[in-house]
Order: structure tokens, then C-alpha cells, then sequence
């Protein structure tokens, strides 16, 4: 059964520094997880100071449905994410989950293109756990600054074949995650891509897909105050008007936004 | 148990916690996370005669102790409310307010007439303060003459209680109060947002798409006692009193200040949870005052 969204009170059980600005959570969950569609985000309550008021959500990195855990990477860009990534092990987060609508998963094997850049490859490693059930002929391209930045590979490598690049050719092929030489050839040869990322980049890799006439979703982070529904702030253009990212997404197939692309 | 129930004109409410327009969705959204049915009533979101798309993205900017919102009244228009929002309201024991607004005196009283046609609504909340649109909105609520214009033409129409949300960007809010008072306005709802802005130094733009925006959060909360202390003493309709209230404490405060209801707003965008917790919180401090009933407490501030 999918899992209603509630508040609780999850158990920080590990926190390992990934590089100079990742961290990896895990936390558990009091009672048993049911089924959260990869995509979905969890909103953190952070320790409130002068300047950290509203909740920061991240996506839902992997998921141990056995132990009743789930990670969350976390990348420091302020001061709330700063807190949240220092979260000693053994203390308590407020946690709002699972919220969002999550990607769509194929009924039947498929050959799928997974692209994530920088910290946006948080939910693609849960979306390659739920696919790989499913024997999917998974593909895996993430994208960097440089090697360092490159977090979890061989976590990513367990579900799929996993291709990378760097902008400074520290790792993989040097350049922009959508100058990899997978764009190159038969992108079409993809039943479907996945990408999450900073907006440019999902632009470039939505424009790629459109032109071979392949499925793209992709997973938006616009600012929001909520998280659930009610504060509108976190909309985006659609063809149906605005839609908000923290209910009709954050994942959108690329046919419904107005991106100029 | 103390008796926590109040009267806002012919509204019972079982206790005395709504929570705010624009915070709280159409309450199906908090389903999931509490039976809000437990609430003394809720007041959905901002209801136009016309749909409106709202401001562009991005609308909100986080501030010291605070947030600003830009979202310029988004939603489907009055007859969608009726035909499609409407029936799943129904469903709720509690009472159900409608926030109404527009652009110009007859949009207003367009809206509150499909409104007035709906039975299981206890209530409208005029909206003469929405700080987030060009025409019309704020504009009505910051002179005697207009805010006492778009409230008599609305008493007209509308029969069952009706609010009036009142916008603090004024320089003396019992001005204000008193006009809408006298044009027939059974109870008054205050602060709505106030004016601010948020500036990037490093892009050297402004956050907001709209530039300005209305500030909320526990940043307002002195200027909304203030005001609702100041609107208790120059009008006889029952206040009910918003503004940063996060917890059961601050609530007591705008209780002793003179509002005889609070709402709760920016909180249940932290907090799901927050308004069910002010409930238990107010009933303990009755107890522990041993105030038998919170209308002893409203107004009735030790000078």
C-alpha cells in the first residue's frame, strides 16, 4: 500500500561525511515503512535560528524497507542544510514524508536513461532500486565538477551500468553531463529518461530527449514553504497553468512544462 | 477540561482556534496528518469571482523569524469553489469560512452572492487586505471610505456572518475598524501580511517575482498584538486575532489582547500538527490558571 504522508520523529542511526559538503543519513522510522514511490521527498524541520524558519526538503535517497530506514543525502548550500548535514547520530529529526508525486515506473521491461548532476542524483539510486526489481536494462550517467564530487558510485553500479562525467576530466568523460557520448548515438534506443539536477541541465538533457522523440520526466526544486499543498509558492508553469512542484510533482513529464526547449 | 468554546456573531465554536486563509488550503490537504474536525472552524483559501493564475515564481522568500509569500490570490474562481470544491467541504462537522475577494466592489459582492447560496458555510472573510495584487485587494482595506464602500455593498448580499480581514499597512487600524464596523461587518479578522521585501546581495535582485510581498511568521507578531489591542478598545464586534502565532502561548497573548478567536497561519506550513497542539496548550494554561472558560480570559489584560 502507498504510504500517506504523516509527520514523525525519525532516529538519526548514521551520518557519514561523503566529501567536503555531502552527507549521507540514515534514519529510522518507529513504524513499519509502507511503499514510497521513488521521487517522493521528505521535508526536515532544521533547529530553528533567526535565519532558518521554514523546513528543508531533500529527496528520499534509498530506502531499507526490511530495517525501516531511509537515507537521505544531504549537500551543504546554507546555513539549514549545514545543521541538517551535522545532525548528530542518535538524535531525533521532524520529518514530513513521503510527499510528492514520484516518477513513472514502465509496466514492462524497458532500457532506461537515468541523468543526474551534482546533488541531484539524491532520488535516482532509490529510482534504480524500485527498477531494478523489475529487471530493467538500467543506465546510469551522472555528472559532476570533479571526482570528489562524485558520491555513492559503487552504490549507484549495484543496479545498473553507470556511465559519469567531469567538468574538469577527473572522472569519466571531461565536459557537461549532457556532452556525454550516450547523447552521441541512438539516444532513441532509451524507452525512457529520468533526470533530476540543476535546471540548465535538465533543460538540456529534456531538449535532447524531445528531439529523438523520447519519454522525459524530471524532477523539479523550486522553493516552497509547505511542502503539502496549501502555501502555493513552489509552483511552475504547465500547460494546464500553474501547477504546484510539491503535489503535482516534483517529477513532470517534460510535455507538460513550458520550457522552451 | 475548561470550557474553550466562543461565539463570532452566530458562529459556535467548540473552541476558539480557526486557522488562516492561504495556510490551510481547502483543509483536505491536512487529512492525512488530523482529524480537523477538532478545530473550532478553518477558512479556506482566497476565493475570486474570476480564476486567477496568481503572481509568476519564484513567490516566496524566507526572512529573520519569518517568510514572505507573493502568491496574488491563485485559485479556480467562485462557481469552481461551488460546484467542485464545495461538496467535499460538506463532509466537515466544523465550521467552514470562505475568504472572498476581488478586484472591484462588484466583483466582491458577485463572489459572496455564489458564496451565500451555500448552506454548510458558516461564514465569509472579506479580504480587503491582500497585499499580493494590482487592483484592488489591499487597496480597499487602507481608507475609511473604500473598506466601508466594499463592505456595505457585500452586507447586502450576504446574510450569514461576515469577517472582514483587515490589512495592517495602514497608519491607524481603528480607523479602518471602525468603518467596517459600521458598515455592517459582524466581526473583524486581523493582521493580514505586511508589505516587505527580500533582497539578493549577491544577484542584486530582488527575491520575489513581484518584488514586494506580505510578511508572516513570528516576525509580525508584536505589530498584530499591538493592533488587536488598539482595534479591542475602539469597536464592539467580536476580533479574532492573527499573526505569527506558533504555539498556545502566543495565542493566550492575543486572547488578553481582545481577540475572542485566533487563527493560525505560516505555523501549519512548519507544523501539521501546530493548531491540535495550540488547542491542548490553551485548555492546559486555563487549568492551570484555573480559568474555568476562555471567554474569561478575552481582554483581559492586567494594566
Amino acid at each position: 500500500m502507498q504510504m500517506k504522508k504523516s509527520v514523525q520523529n525519525l532516529k538519526v542511526i548514521s551520518n557519514v561525511k561523503l566529501n567536503d559538503d555531502h552527507h549521507l543519513l540514515q534514519l529510522h522510522a518507529p513504524n513499519q515503512l509502507e511503499s514510497i514511490v521513488p521521487g517522493q521527498f521528505a521535508n526536515i524541520l532544521a533547529d530553528q535560528s533567526q535565519s532558518i524558519f521554514l523546513r528543508r526538503p531533500f529527496s528520499i535517497h534509498a530506502i531499507d524497507y526490511q530495517k525501516n530506514i531511509i537515507s537521505i543525502l544531504i549537500k551543504e548550500v546554507g546555513e539549514g542544510t549545514r545543521s541538517l548535514a551535522h545532525t548528530p547520530v542518535n538524535s531525533f529529526l521532524n520529518v514530513i514524508f513521503p510527499l510528492g508525486n514520484g516518477f513513472s515506473l514502465p509496466s514492462s521491461k524497458e532500457k532506461v536513461l537515468l541523468v543526474g548532476g551534482g546533488c541531484g542524483v539524491a532520488p535516482l539510486l532509490h529510482l534504480a532500486q524500485v527498477l531494478s526489481k523489475d529487471a530493467n536494462d538500467i543506465n546510469i550517467l551522472l555528472g559532476a565538477r570533479s571526482a570528489v564530487d562524485i558520491v555513492e558510485l559503487d552504490q549507484y553500479a549495484i543496479y545498473g551500468k553507470v556511465f559519469t562525467t567531469t567538468e574538469d576530466g577527473s572522472h569519466g568523460e571531461k565536459g557537461f553531463v549532457t556532452e556525454h557520448s550516450i547523447f552521441g548515438v541512438k539516444l532513441d534506443s532509451f524507452s525512457r529518461i529520468y533526470c533530476c539536477g540543476p535546471e540548465p541541465m535538465m533543460k538540456a538533457v529534456a531538449s535532447k530527449a524531445k528531439a529523438n522523440s523520447v519519454s522525459c520526466e524530471v524532477s523539479l526544486e523550486n522553493t516552497m514553504a509547505c511542502g503539502f499543498g496549501v502555501c502555493l509558492c513552489c509552483v511552475t508553469e504547465t500547460i494546464q497553468g500553474h501547477k504546484c512542484v510539491c503535489t503535482d510533482g516534483p517529477v513532470f513529464n517534460i510535455n507538460q512544462l513550458k520550457w522552451q526547449i | 477540561m475548561a470550557d474553550l468554546s466562543t461565539i463570532i456573531h452566530n458562529i459556535k465554536l467548540k473552541n476558539p482556534v480557526l486557522t488562516a486563509s492561504g495556510t490551510f488550503g481547502y483543509g483536505v490537504e491536512f487529512d492525512d496528518f488530523f482529524d480537523i474536525n477538532l478545530l473550532g472552524g478553518f477558512i479556506v483559501k482566497g476565493t475570486t469571482i474570476h480564476p486567477r493564475q496568481g503572481n509568476a515564481y519564484p513567490r516566496m522568500a524566507e526572512t529573520s523569524s519569518g517568510m514572505l509569500n507573493a502568491v496574488g490570490l491563485q485559485n479556480a474562481g467562485a462557481q469552481y469553489f461551488a460546484t467542485e470544491i464545495y461538496p467535499k467541504l460538506t463532509k466537515y462537522e466544523t465550521n467552514v469560512l470562505v475568504n472572498v475577494s476581488g478586484s472591484t466592489v462588484e466583483e466582491y459582492v458577485a463572489c459572496a452572492e455564489i458564496i451565500n447560496e451555500l448552506d454548510h458555510m458558516a461564514g465569509i472573510e472579506l479580504n480587503i487586505s491582500c497585499p499580493n495584487v494590482k487592483e484592488g485587494g489591499m487597496a480597499f482595506g487602507t481608507s475609511c471610505p473604500s473598506a466601508a464602500a466594499v463592505v456595505s455593498a457585500v452586507r447586502k448580499v450576504y446574510k450569514k456572518t461576515m469577517v472582514v480581514k483587515l490589512s495592517p499597512n495602514v497608519t491607524d487600524i481603528a480607523e479602518i475598524a471602525k468603518a467596517a464596523e459600521g458598515a455592517g461587518a459582524d466581526s473583524l479578522s486581523l493582521i493580514n501580511t505586511l508589505l516587505g521585501m527580500a533582497i539578493n546581495a549577491e544577484t542584486r535582485k530582488p527575491v520575489l517575482s513581484t518584488i514586494t510581498g506580505g510578511l508572516s511568521g513570528p516576525a509580525v507578531k508584536p505589530i498584530a498584538l499591538r493592533m488587536v489591542w488598539q482595534v479591542s478598545q475602539a469597536v464592539k464586534i467580536p476580533i479574532i486575532g492573527l499573526g505569527g502565532i506558533m504555539n498556545a502561548t502566543d495565542a493566550i497573548e492575543f486572547f488578553l489582547a481582545g481577540a475572542s478567536a485566533i487563527q493560525v497561519g505560516t505555523a501549519n506550513f512548519i507544523d501539521p500538527l501546530a493548531t491540535v497542539k495550540i488547542i491542548d496548550g490553551i485548555d492546559n494554561y486555563l487549568n492551570r490558571h484555573k480559568i474555568s472558560a476562555i471567554s474569561d480570559l478575552v481582554g483581559c489584560l492586567h494594566l
